[in-house]
């Protein structure tokens, strides 16, 4: 079958601003996003960049926008898309070339947060145990794999590009709720700082397309209780 | 020198688990930079579901020593002994060290790390299958790899993200260090360094259906062996049983683990024909076989070339939790609902047991005298220590690159200690930059230009359709003339951008010469082993030959007269004497 996409494309090398461009692959209806761009790269236009590797939602390299909305480009089957099928970069990020934004911002928000566990004292021998209803507590945010969905299509990061932004505070909160965590206090007071959870205004449109299903919206309602009332 | 010069004690190069845990264990001593082709969490080490093998003992009674036999065994007796036995007495403290680092593993009811059963796992050798397996739901190599990046974080390593290794720098017979492509704005930066460690992952990508991902081009083994480096036993490559049909996507053995069962086009559970003790829990070359036997003699799902993966017959609820990632990969690219359909699979290249030879500390030895390179180590896929031998045991993997990765470091601390830095090589950089232009500059010969993602195309059906889980030694050997003249072709083939921002078409036309070094290894070695062995099966040699092959190769490449060299090194038996392998 025939697709259509239009594509935003930048070179900084030759470009003065982005422009579009129009594509058309032939591939099947259970074919992924992914493997039309992939296509459009290998056998149309070598110059055309985008970030790829493992092609099957793990690594979070082709976070893109389509019409309009943030996804894994290899998450998307080209029977669930409306054409022409727009691709444009991320939003909120530099655009460094076609489909390939700066993440530096992206994982200095992540490292602000103290994205590592914090403990102190003795560690026994073995495993510290954890009830398998503590470890549950975590799941759905350490799910995250970073692919920057969330934080490029939320309107208040757009608007202000201090603020940590959704995948950072999901980040916080898989150590803010670990049982074996002991940096809570130090991680909360970060956080709740002025660029930190306040700013969100709980839109959803992170917890709508983040490609791991997370309840992002949910977990940062969670870290704002936590800062008014401690960890229940 | 055109480029940047930076100073370091030691390089990793490749920033996936075992890049990260050898990174993180020499953090705090020495001035350690990883050197990765991604960001460290984009790498396939996240894609690893089941588990990460330990006789923990936490479901029911096991012990180290089981797991040396079940390694072995699964080896095909080529795993060198005392490897594999560092590998697993070591495991369990691995284990617990990640847990500390705070991994979410799952949880028995006690609070203890979670168990599972896996291929080739047994208790008192073969008995019966062991919960063996340590596992975050199934995405416990996801787990690793962000448990890891965030220690790295916390210790300040430094990263040089989205760099292309190209060459490897060697002074008086000592490491000196790498050159490397900033693939953002195309400048060349060497580093410097007496240690440098590659951790490079596997080559996947030389074959039509594979796990792997894009990235898995072999850069590692290419680089060394153009540089004077053997690898070892590339003839042995990991087929998985269960690739999603058609994308060959990973479907954890998890799936069989927690009670899945395989079906023919009859509904038939024919593992019980082909291994009778552990059926669908054999070793994966087992099942590969098996799978392909199954559709060559037309039990393949409606004639077709898959054979479906039956978990319906566990509950919904664990199927939603523990095999989460399962469940949802089959929806997104299937559209069907796991605890109602069977999964359609086939056997998907997916792990290379050979690689850069190495001794137990990561240390990469080039001959059978123990010679090593003062400086330079490598660990993880990309690497051979041997504790894989001809067939790897699921979730020894994950295992292999934590273990190798502290030792290496470890090794690695003590050799700073005694040695001081070697000179940078004259000219050092000049190889990366005379390459980066070749691939700008040629244009293809001919009318037509010469596309790099034809050759690549090709590449990747010849070895899927002649150098897979059955081989013969005629086909082996056309395919070697056809490799010969997929490498005259690239040698003439450009890419099309000629820029240097985030030049995707360079870093694909280099990977793609990777990749056809690596395969031209892999062929000669197939067929040149006339045996049949762990994942290496060839149908006019059908049966393992201990009298004659109970030894590991290793190929030399010499590329300016473009001539490959075989040798062979014994292997380290300890314990266990080779015996007739059954499940």
């Amino acid at each position: 079958m025939k697709y259509r996409l239009r594509i935003k494309r930048f070179d900084p090398e030759r470009d003065q601003k982005a422009h579009w461009e129009k594509y058309e692959v032939d591939l099947e209806p259970d074919d992924r996003l992914l493997d039309a761009l992939n296509l459009i790269r290998w056998e149309q236009d070598g110059t055309f960049a985008l970030r790829r590797s493992c092609q099957h939602g793990i690594c979070g390299s082709d976070a893109v926008c389509v019409n309009g909305r943030n996804a894994l480009a290899c998450k998307l089957l080209l029977k669930d898309i409306k054409q022409p099928i727009v691709v444009e970069p991320i939003k909120g990020f530099r655009v460094i070339k076609d489909l390939v934004v700066d993440f530096d911002r992206f994982f200095e928000q992540y490292r602000s947060v103290m994205p590592y566990q914090v403990r102190e004292g003795q560690l026994p021998e073995r495993e510290r145990l954890q009830t398998p209803q503590a470890a549950e507590r975590i799941a759905d945010t350490a799910n995250c794999i970073l692919c920057a969905c969330c934080t490029t299509s939320c309107p208040s990061f757009w608007a202000n590009k201090e603020f940590l932004g959704p995948a950072a505070i999901v980040q916080a909160h898989r150590f803010i709720f670990d049982s074996r965590d002991q940096g809570t206090g130090e991680r909360l007071s970060l956080v709740g700082d002025r660029m930190g959870v306040w700013r969100c205004r709980t839109i959803f449109n992170c917890t709508d397309c983040c490609p791991r299903s997370i309840k992002i919206t949910k977990a940062i309602g969670e870290v704002k209780k936590a800062l008014l009332g401690g960890i229940e | 020198m055109k480029g940047h010069i930076h100073r370091y004690d030691a390089i990793v190069v490749g920033g996936g688990g075992a890049g990260l845990s050898c990174a993180l264990e020499m953090s705090t001593r020495c001035r350690v930079a990883v050197v990765s082709k991604l960001y460290p969490t984009r790498s396939h080490t996240g894609a690893a579901q089941g588990g990460v093998a330990a006789a923990l003992g936490n479901m029911e009674e096991d012990n180290w020593e089981w797991h040396v036999y079940d390694t072995i065994k699964g080896s095909d007796f080529l795993g060198d002994q005392d490897a594999i036995e560092v590998m697993c007495r070591e495991a369990i403290d691995t284990i617990v060290g990640l847990e500390h680092l705070g991994l979410p593993f799952d949880r028995t009811p006690e609070g203890k790390i979670a168990q599972r059963r896996f291929g080739g796992h047994s208790r008192e050798h073969g008995k019966a299958p062991v919960m063996r397996a340590c596992h975050s739901a199934d995405r416990t190599g996801h787990m690793i790899l962000q448990t890891l990046y965030q220690h790295c974080i916390k210790n300040d390593v430094h990263f040089y993200d989205e760099y292309l290794v190209m060459d490897y720098l060697q002074e008086k017979g000592a490491c000196a260090g790498i050159v490397a492509l900033s693939i953002l704005d195309g400048e060349v930066h060497t580093f410097h360094a007496p240690v440098v460690v590659f951790c490079t992952g596997g080559f996947g990508r030389m074959w039509r259906v594979t796990s792997n991902a894009l990235s898995l081009t072999g850069d590692g083994g290419a680089i060394l062996l153009r540089r004077g480096i053997p690898l070892e036993d590339m003839e042995f490559f990991q087929f998985h049983p269960t690739g999603l049909y058609k994308l060959g996507v990973l479907i954890t053995e998890g799936v069989r683990g927690d009670g899945g069962i395989l079906k023919n086009d009859k509904g038939e559970r024919f593992m019980e024909r082909y291994a009778p003790t552990m059926k669908d829990l054999a070793s994966r070359d087992v099942i590969s076989r098996a799978i392909y036997t199954e559709i060559k003699e037309g039990r393949g799902i409606g004639g077709k070339s898959y054979v479906n993966l039956d978990a319906t017959n566990i509950p919904k609820h664990l199927l939603e939790t523990k095999l989460s990632e399962v469940f949802d990969l089959c929806e997104t690219y299937l559209g069907i609902d796991v605890s109602v359909s069977a999964i359609p699979v086939e056997p998907t290249a997916h792990y290379a047991m050979g690689g850069i030879p190495t001794d137990v500390d990561g240390r990469v030895v080039i001959d059978d005298w123990k010679t090593i390179v003062p400086g330079l180590y490598a660990v993880g896929e990309c690497a051979c220590v041997s504790v894989h031998g001809a067939n790897r045991l699921g979730t020894n993997s994950l295992l292999d690159i934590i273990v190798f990765g502290q030792r290496a470091a470890r090794k690695a601390l003590a050799f700073l200690k005694e040695n001081c830095v070697p000179d940078l090589p004259p000219g050092a950089d000049e190889w990366v930059h005379a390459e980066c232009d070749s691939l700008r500059t040629r244009s293809g010969a001919g009318e037509k230009r010469e596309s790099m993602h034809l050759i690549r195309k090709e590449l990747a059906k010849g070895m899927m359709d002649d150098c897979s889980v059955f081989r013969t030694g005629e086909k082996l050997r056309s395919l070697q003339r056809k490799l010969k003249e997929l490498k005259e072709r690239y040698r003439k083939a450009g890419i099309t951008d000629k820029g240097k921002t985030f030049n995707e078409d360079l870093v694909e036309g280099f990977e793609l010469g990777c990749l056809l070094d690596q395969a031209e290894a892999t062929v000669i070695c197939a067929a040149n082993r006339e045996e049949s062995r762990g994942g290496h099966f060839r149908n006019d040699f059908p049966k393992r030959d201990d009298v004659n092959w109970l030894k590991h190769t290793l190929i030399h490449y010499d590329p300016a007269k473009d001539e490959w060299r075989i040798a062979y090194k014994p292997v380290v038996i300890t314990k266990y004497k080779p015996e007739e392998r059954k499940y």
